[in-house]
């Protein structure tokens, strides 16, 4: 299986739905935006998938809680076919608001294996402020997703990021080894003099997996990662290269990501 | 049976956190202990307990929240519960996103509204019930919002808030299927200049807010009804005021001016922009210029990019959240409603405030009432207002300014622009014409028309009760604007299912109908069949109604079953309210009565023009007295701690600007995270190509001549583009005049010649407009603290926005000073130009709380700047530039601590050869002579950078350091500034550093 076919899911104030295609197309997957009415009224079928996106965004404009109201109209319609989607050696990805929509859906962490139940939550983040900028971010676990990728930096851009569960799950998600990305100091935090945490996220936790590693989601943005000139500090490091006469980079590293995915079905 | 649902949060709310800040900062520290939230709903519809208990699971999330149905969350321990909701008929998204959920749960429609919104806060501390009053006040806007309080004893008696439906009830139900006759035919001209200034008499004697038409206008009006030998309807009446009003028509722009009888657009913008295509001739790259929503330029082969700035001024002073985020929500509407459809890629913004820390409060009404907001009220509210239309919209907002005088205290200018991206053609047809033909369907699509914005203008708040709903202000809605837009630019534009599209703005479907209708040349138009929020509209309200969130197409009968079945898919309710014809006639019906019969050629074109005249005579300003030469290095750091000049990160950083992926150049730079003048946006994933968008703008050199001001804001506008790497070839600019008292000759006469300048600099440079907007009222008239009678106006101001396209995004340079030991040179000369300067305005502040003017205003040579500026670009484009910072406001003194502080390295720099003339340390340091840019190069380029540079005034004044060192010695040799970067840093974020 070559090319693995990826349904970026749309609409209702998803907004990430393009660069988040071009992200996985780039990386060599087929990917195609589909609307959420499409999938309700049955004229694209979720099966047909391999791997389903839902990108980030303001589904709703965050109104009832970010990612909310979309997990609703989601469960409320499609919840027997996403199960079995998601049960099966599927993959699926969320991203900032698409990672808000599977909390709320309870597609993770989904402990003990069972879809459905709301166990953490991405609240307000400690500055109650939407925030704009860039994370170092640390990868760890087995998931395929995360796969052969250590410290890369993201972008992140939300006002509800903040990871939360109490004592007792934040427990068992690190016990069992679901933390895939977690905010750490790094190259940006010291080139900008921030934070590693942007947030007050628990354990500086960005981004979990359930327990088959296969479902995925995270509050940075991978999808604006894919080139050099994204990144903070690219004219610097051009000129840095210049000096010492070699080339710029033509890709960011969040394709790492993207290219996990595809990888996954080869 | 109404219900209500609490919900509460089991962990500490941030919200709430941020909230008793913003509460302390408005007056309340000391006296407010703690604050808890709770949001409640309230819905107007019999419900049982087991529906209401899932819709209350629905609305909360069990991890973090607790829920209640019909039950108060709050069992005591505080203060005063003081609960903020909206009024009757203000729109109200998370009440409609709920309305959604739980019609999508329950799988029912509810009716009407039925869902509303609101928001307890849990106060305790020393606080009196005045002061929970004030609490809630400086939480709600009154004209929007309730505020309900009660104490802890009142709230556990009544077990909790209580329930209030905030349903619109109008009380009088109009005449059914009746528009007024209003009779012009026979009356005196006394009359007519009653109805026009005043508005259309109601039965009772009031009248229904000025038509805005004078004497003149209402004659035209008149004396055509005669010719019809009939007397207009109010339907009538009130289009035509829609269609001829300012806003509209553009009139002072467009009338006869002085000698000039085509007008000030045409003789100067439009007339500009032709000389400058017509030069250019096969490297014009503009493709469709003032003609429809936006202006748009070729970007490649295959794409345009359009452009419009718009501003939202009077809204925002009412209404700080509502007025910005309708402003940025509606200008989305000009990228898709331009040609086909363009799809909203960039926001801008730029903010005019007065200082926040004012806080002497004024008033509009007599005897202390109808108190305004204060300065920080209506900035945070602004602010506000863009983030959530910008961030909720998917736009990235990436480009913006924010600029403080206190004449901006009785009205705040809110610009807001958006460029769009749109492939040339579509499906064949040129994507930036459109015609709706006869025979095509009108569809309105998007929201639902209530009362919104009907003569906001003239709003009173006196004339609100309690039923009746809160029409002069409106909140946008950008998922429903979200919902609209995907389906128009991302489906059905590029299936061709429609001729023609236009927004609906000022006027409502009275102006983008007729608009649209003279494409085909006449429409009719079934007023009954437009959806409304809630019943009890008058057909003229229907017809002018300005509620937001609307688009109008033409579709073609055969494609209005596809388009209509699409629409539905999407989410997007979509009405056919009447067919385009080719009558010549706009034609409006209500419930079987044609309320409105108008000839298009007269509804478009009646208008009769009103010479104006004008006088010009350049004030003289007292010349003030500066310091005796010494160190400057405390006068450093005051200007960057000035409101005009510190960094306003906190902005840039709540404005997601990266969504949509292209960011190249963004809006902080360097290490130090320094707010730039320009950014760089790749607007299609796979191409290298990118946009520079940067902006101009100095309202304090209207004090002495506005032809400088307008002459300045369009050179820095330029250049500021020119350092991140645009060239002069292809770049565009956009004007936004925001004038005060157009009614007064000397005002006007300050106008035309900024046109003038306008007109000169853009043929000087060959940079053309594409696109402009004016807003001429900008005065405020009420009462200050002492209930003294006060007129405040804002300066002359005009923004100019400048859009350039460039080969290679790469080649984009940033502002910061990369590494040490690079040299750091100075282009462009400086002269003795400190009229107006920010310098000017410390020292006046510092001698006696008032900006010194001064009368030596920067005048722009463009011949010279046109050549260094090319010359610049050529030494971009071989990368021997590392970095590049333009200079204007702040002079020399604030770019050269930008640069260094983004690289936070450290500098060495003297002011020994600076080009240009001799000058005092301080003036040759703050000076804002336009023209400048402050550059730093590896030395390896040296002789390369200084060979293309050839023939230009430059020198190298300086190195890069890299010890953290910022040291400037002044023309004697002797050290003038000697800090350090950390310290300059501190400066430079410490004015914003708690907003």
């Amino acid at each position: 299986m070559a090319m693995p076919k990826v349904l970026v899911l749309t609409g209702y104030g998803i907004n990430c739905d393009e660069e988040t295609k071009f992200a996985f197309e780039k990386a060599g997957a087929a990917a195609e935006l589909v609307h959420i009415n499409d999938l309700i009224d049955k004229r694209k079928k979720l099966g047909n998938y391999r791997i389903l996106a839902f990108p980030g965004g303001f589904s709703y404009g965050d109104d009832t809680g970010a990612g909310n109201a979309l997990a609703n109209r989601i469960r409320n319609h499609l919840w027997d076919e996403l199960e079995k989607f998601v049960e099966a050696d599927n993959l699926a990805i969320g991203i900032c608001n698409g990672f808000q929509v599977m909390a709320n859906l309870g597609l993770l962490p989904a402990l003990d294996g069972s879809y459905g139940g709301r166990q953490m939550a991405l609240v307000h983040n400690d500055s109650a402020r939407y925030l704009d900028r860039w994370v170092d971010l640390k990868f760890k676990g087995k998931s395929p997703w995360v796969k052969g990728i250590e410290k890369i930096s993201l972008p992140i851009a939300h006002g509800e990021g903040k990871f939360y569960a109490d004592s007792e799950i934040l427990g068992r998600i690190i016990d069992k080894g679901l933390v895939a990305a977690q905010y750490v100091g790094g190259e940006i935090c010291s080139y900008q003099s921030l934070p590693a945490n942007p947030n007050g996220s628990l354990h500086d936790i960005a981004g979990i997996t359930d327990e088959s590693g296969r479902i995925f989601g995270l509050m940075p943005h991978p999808e604006r990662a894919m080139e050099f000139t994204q990144l903070p500090n690219w004219p610097l490091l051009k000129e840095k290269a210049r000096r010492e006469g070699k080339g710029t980079p033509k890709e960011g590293e969040g394709i790492k990501i993207f290219r996990n995915a595809v990888g996954y079905f080869r | 049976m109404a219900h209500r649902i609490e919900i509460g949060s089991k962990i500490p709310d941030m919200r709430a956190s941020l909230r008793k800040k913003k509460l302390e900062a408005a007056g309340f520290s000391g006296k407010l202990k703690s604050l808890e939230l709770i949001d409640a709903y309230t819905i107007d519809f019999a419900l049982s307990g087991e529906e209401l208990e899932n819709i209350a699971s629905l609305l909360s999330n069990p991890v973090f929240q607790e829920a209640q149905v019909d039950e108060p969350i709050a069992k005591g321990g505080f203060d005063y519960a003081i609960e903020v909701g909206f009024l009757p008929g203000v729109t109200d998204n998370v009440g409609n996103t709920a309305r959604e959920c739980i019609e999508d749960l329950l799988k029912i429609k509810l009716p009407g509204q039925a869902v509303y919104s609101s928001q307890l806060m849990l106060v305790s501390g020393s606080l009196s019930k005045e002061d929970a009053m004030g609490v809630g006040e400086a939480i709600a806007n009154t004209l929007i919002q309730r505020i309900h309080i009660k104490d802890c004893k009142d709230f556990l008696r009544g077990n909790g808030m209580g329930i209030i439906v905030p349903k619109v009830k109008l009380h009088e139900q109009p005449k059914a299927a009746k528009a007024d006759v209003i009779g012009i035919t026979d009356v005196n001209d006394d009359e007519l200049i009653v109805i026009g200034k005043q508005g259309i008499a109601n039965p009772d004697g009031t009248r229904r807010g000025p038509l805005a038409l004078d004497l003149t206008y209402m004659k035209a009006i008149r004396e055509y009804f005669l010719r019809e030998g009939r007397n207009p309807t109010d339907v009538e009446l009130e289009s035509i005021a829609q269609t001829w009003s300012e806003h509209c028509k553009h009139t002072i722009f467009a009338d006869p001016i002085d000698e000039f009888e085509e007008g000030l657009y045409r003789k100067f913008i439009k007339a500009a922009t032709n000389k400058i295509r017509k030069g250019k001739g096969a490297r014009d790259f503009c493709i469709s210029v003032f003609t429809d929503n936006s202006g748009a330029i070729r970007f490649d082969d295959n794409y345009l990019i359009t452009a419009k700035v718009e501003t939202h001024n009077s809204p925002s002073a009412l209404d700080p959240f509502g007025g910005a985020i309708t402003g940025i929500v509606g200008v989305n509407r000009d990228a898709i409603g331009f040609g086909l459809g363009a799809k909203p890629i960039i926001n801008t913004y730029g903010f005019c405030f007065a200082d926040p820390n004012d806080a002497k409060p004024i008033y509009k009404g007599k005897n202390l009432t109808q108190r305004m907001l204060l300065p920080r009220r209506i900035m945070d509210g602004v602010i506000e207002g863009i983030n959530a239309g910008g961030n909720c919209s998917g736009i990235p907002t990436t480009q913006g300014f924010v600029y403080f005088d206190s004449r901006f205290k009785g009205k705040p200018l809110v610009f807001a622009g958006t460029l769009g991206l749109i492939p040339k053609k579509v499906l064949g047809n040129k994507s930036y014409e459109k015609e709706a033909r006869p025979g095509d369907c009108i569809v309105m699509i998007g929201g639902r028309v209530g009362k919104d914005g009907i003569h906001g203008a003239t709003f009173s708040s006196e004339a609100i009760d309690s039923g009746s709903p809160a029409t002069a202000v409106q909140i946008g809605d950008p998922i429903t604007q979200k919902k609209l837009s995907d389906a128009v630019v991302k489906e059905a534009r590029d299936l061709c299912l429609y001729n023609s599209i236009t927004d609906n703005g000022a006027g409502g479907l009275s102006c983008s109908v007729a608009e649209m209708a003279r494409e085909s040349d006449g429409c009719i138009v079934e007023l009954d069949k437009v959806p409304l929020k809630y019943q009890g509209l008058n057909p003229w309200e229907i017809w002018i109604s300005e509620s937001q969130e609307r688009m109008t197409l033409a579709v073609p009968k055969e494609k209005l079953h596809a388009f209509s079945d699409l629409m539905k898919r999407r989410g997007v309710e979509a009405t056919v309210i009447g067919e385009f014809t080719a009558s010549g006639r706009c034609v409006v019906n209500y419930s079987g009565q044609k309320v409105m019969d108008i000839d298009m050629e007269f509804l478009h074109n009646g208008l009769p023009p009103r010479p104006i005249k004008t006088r010009f005579a350049r004030q003289m300003h007292e010349e003030p007295k500066l310091p005796s030469d010494g160190d400057l290095t405390d006068s450093l750091h005051n200007m960057l701690e000035r409101l005009n000049i510190a960094s306003y990160e906190f902005i840039s950083q709540q404005y997601d600007h990266e969504v949509q992926g292209g960011s190249v150049i963004k809006p902080l730079q360097g290490r130090g995270r320094v707010n730039g003048d320009a950014t760089i946006v790749k607007p299609l994933l796979d191409s290298h190509k990118g946009i520079v968008i940067s902006q101009g703008i100095n309202p304090s050199y209207s004090d002495i001549d506005t032809y400088n001001m307008a002459a300045c804001a369009i050179d820095t506008a330029i250049r500021n583009a020119i350092a991140a790497g645009a060239n002069l070839e292809y770049l565009a600019l956009l004007d936004n005049f925001c004038w005060c008292s157009s009614n007064e000759p000397e005002r006007l006469g300050q106008l035309k010649r900024a046109a003038q300048a306008c007109h000169d600099y853009a043929i000087a440079f060959e940079v053309p407009f594409i696109s402009g907007k004016d807003s001429m009222f900008n005065d405020f008239k009420g009462f200050d603290e002492k209930g003294r009678a006060v007129k405040i106006s804002v300066p002359p101001t005009l923004l100019i926005s400048s859009v350039g396209i460039i080969e290679d995004a790469e080649k984009a340079v940033s502002l910061d000073a990369k590494f040490e030991n690079d040299l750091v040179y100075v282009l462009g000369e400086t002269y003795d130009e400190l009229g107006g300067s920010e310098y000017f305005a410390m020292l006046g502040e510092q001698e006696n709380g008032k900006s010194h003017i001064g009368n030596k205003v920067p005048a722009v040579d463009a011949a010279k700047n046109k050549k260094l500026y090319n010359a610049l670009s050529r030494a971009i484009e071989k990368e021997f530039v590392a970095s590049a910072q333009s200079v204007h406001r702040g002079g020399l003194a604030v770019a050269l601590a930008k640069t260094a502080i983004a690289g936070t390295l450290g500098m060495e720099s003297s002011l020994e050869a600076l080009p240009g003339d001799k000058l005092r340390d301080d003036s040759a340091f703050y000076s804002e002579s336009p023209g400048r840019l402050v550059v730093t190069v590896n030395s390896t380029n040296k002789e390369s950078f200084e060979q293309i540079m050839h023939g230009n005034p430059f020198a190298q004044i300086g190195i890069v350091r890299g010890d953290g060192k910022f040291i400037i010695k002044g023309r004697a040799g002797k050290t003038i500034i000697n800090t350090n970067i950390s310290d300059m840093l501190k400066s430079y974020k410490s004015t914003f550093g708690g907003y």
